[in-house]
């Protein structure tokens, strides 16, 4: 497992796009666009959402650049901590919700 | 090409890779002198706090001071150059220094625009060592028509108490209501400015929208109004510097100073238009070049004692690699972005 997830890599992103720089330059100018940017969200609440599907996501990666974006953006680390409450609030709900496909079929089963 | 180059600003002995004027160079800049229009005097190393960030090293212990006779230099200067329209006291905590109010008046009758970079808890603590009050200082800051510029790291307790200490952010809301009270921040002649620095080895983000959150929750939890927020990145010199050691994010820090070089930050770095006084009377390219005593490059030194506009024009700023801190991401300076 240590040969997984190194640190230094995530400096390596851009290299992404070594064998296909056209998909990865669409997709950097798009990602760009959609993280790092005030439009009809600001930077501070991109931030946040960003941090809270790293942490669903569970990647590394992302959880150190969005932490440090968070604070760069201004959070504090108790809106930091409340995104990733809703990040595993969603991911229980999301969980929980699949409760109701079991019953639909333990109704159908007669049990 | 990345030189390896021993950096004093860096502490002897510190082998490391950030050459600020090779920078420079692959960016085609030269960043000489312009002008003269700021005299940045840091009268006093005493303070009621002991930050965490400080680069002046300030705390309640220092002793530093300078003379009645070189504030009374300063003031001659000031009037004997039109150019230096302004005088920006620093320190420590300058209302500490015995002849503070002197010296703002002083400068105020000759029409002088004056800054006091004033750290807020001052008004509340007074005087460290023999106790006397400071209340005076909003009233006194509106009579004199001074520009107050006061540190606050957050608009919580949190981030403010963890960088200059617990209780500070209370004390700091009651002076900023008290300035407040006293027209701040709402008369149009009385400015009132707030310094962010990040919290952390992290780069600060967009000062419109760090403003934007200032003040909307300044305002909603507190009532209190501000003019301008001035975001400053944190040097990486004296207390931050060990800090970033202790953390192990030296070198990861100088890395993103480094990669966030900004040339548009660069051309207007604030040594460019302001020369800066120690408290014994040595002149400086900056307050940071002060604090690692880096004085200006001159074949003999300048003090206040042989100040000279002209030549001072013509001299080459010293630069080190804590001079990255000045020109990343949007720059820094005393007044906050740099780029436009």
């Amino acid at each position: 497992m240590s040969d997984y997830y190194k640190r230094d890599d995530l400096k390596r992103f851009s290299e992404i796009g070594k064998f296909g720089p056209e998909l990865a330059n669409k997709f950097f100018d798009y990602y760009n666009q959609a993280t790092g940017t005030d439009s009809a969200l600001n930077q501070r609440e991109k931030a946040l959402i960003a941090l809270a599907i790293a942490h669903s996501k569970q990647c590394p990666y992302c959880i150190e650049a969005f932490s440090e974006r968070c604070l760069e953006t201004g959070c504090s680390p108790e809106q930091m901590m409340e995104a990733v409450h809703v990040a595993a609030a969603m991911d229980a709900g999301v969980t929980l919700v699949h409760g109701v496909q079991m019953q639909n079929h333990l109704k159908k089963l007669g049990a | 090409m990345i030189l390896e180059v021993i950096d004093e600003s860096c502490g002897s002995g510190d082998v490391q890779q950030f050459d600020f004027e090779d920078a420079c160079l692959t960016n085609s800049l030269e960043l000489s002198p312009l002008e003269i229009s700021t005299l940045q005097v840091n009268i006093t190393k005493l303070c009621n706090q002991a930050c965490r960030h400080c680069h002046v090293d300030a705390s309640p212990k220092r002793k530093e001071a300078m003379t009645r006779a070189h504030i009374e230099t300063c003031l001659q200067i000031l009037e004997s150059h039109k150019q230096i329209a302004t005088l920006d006291i620093t320190g420590g905590a300058p209302e500490l220094h015995p002849d503070f109010d002197f010296m703002v008046i002083g400068a105020r009758r000759m029409g002088k625009h004056v800054i006091a970079r004033h750290n807020l808890t001052v008004q509340l603590d007074g005087h460290p060592i023999t106790g006397e009050s400071k209340e005076y200082l909003p009233q006194f800051y509106a009579d004199n028509t001074v520009e107050v510029v006061s540190s606050l790291p957050y608009y919580e307790e949190y981030f403010t108490d963890k960088q200059r200490g617990s209780g500070v952010f209370a004390k700091s809301i009651t002076a900023l209501q008290r300035l407040n009270a006293a027209g701040y921040g709402i008369n149009e002649k009385l400015k009132l400015n707030l310094v962010y620095n990040p919290a952390g080895a992290f780069l600060p983000g967009e000062q419109s929208a760090l403003e934007r959150k200032f003040k909307q929750e300044l305002k909603a939890k507190f009532n209190v109004v501000f003019n301008e927020l001035y975001v400053i990145t944190n040097m990486p010199i004296h207390r931050f510097k060990k800090q970033l050691k202790q953390l192990g994010q030296f070198e990861n820090y100088m890395t993103k100073l480094v990669n966030a070089f900004n040339p548009s930050a660069a051309q207007n770095v604030m040594c460019r238009s302001l020369i800066s006084v120690g408290f014994d009377g040595q002149l400086y390219d900056c307050d940071f070049n002060q604090m690692l005593d880096l004085q200006v490059a001159q074949t003999e030194p300048m003090t206040l004692d042989n100040f000279n506009y002209e030549e001072l024009l013509k001299r080459r700023i010293v630069f080190g690699s804590h001079c990255f801190g000045c020109t990343a991401g949007s720059g820094s300076s005393c007044g906050g972005a740099t780029a436009g």
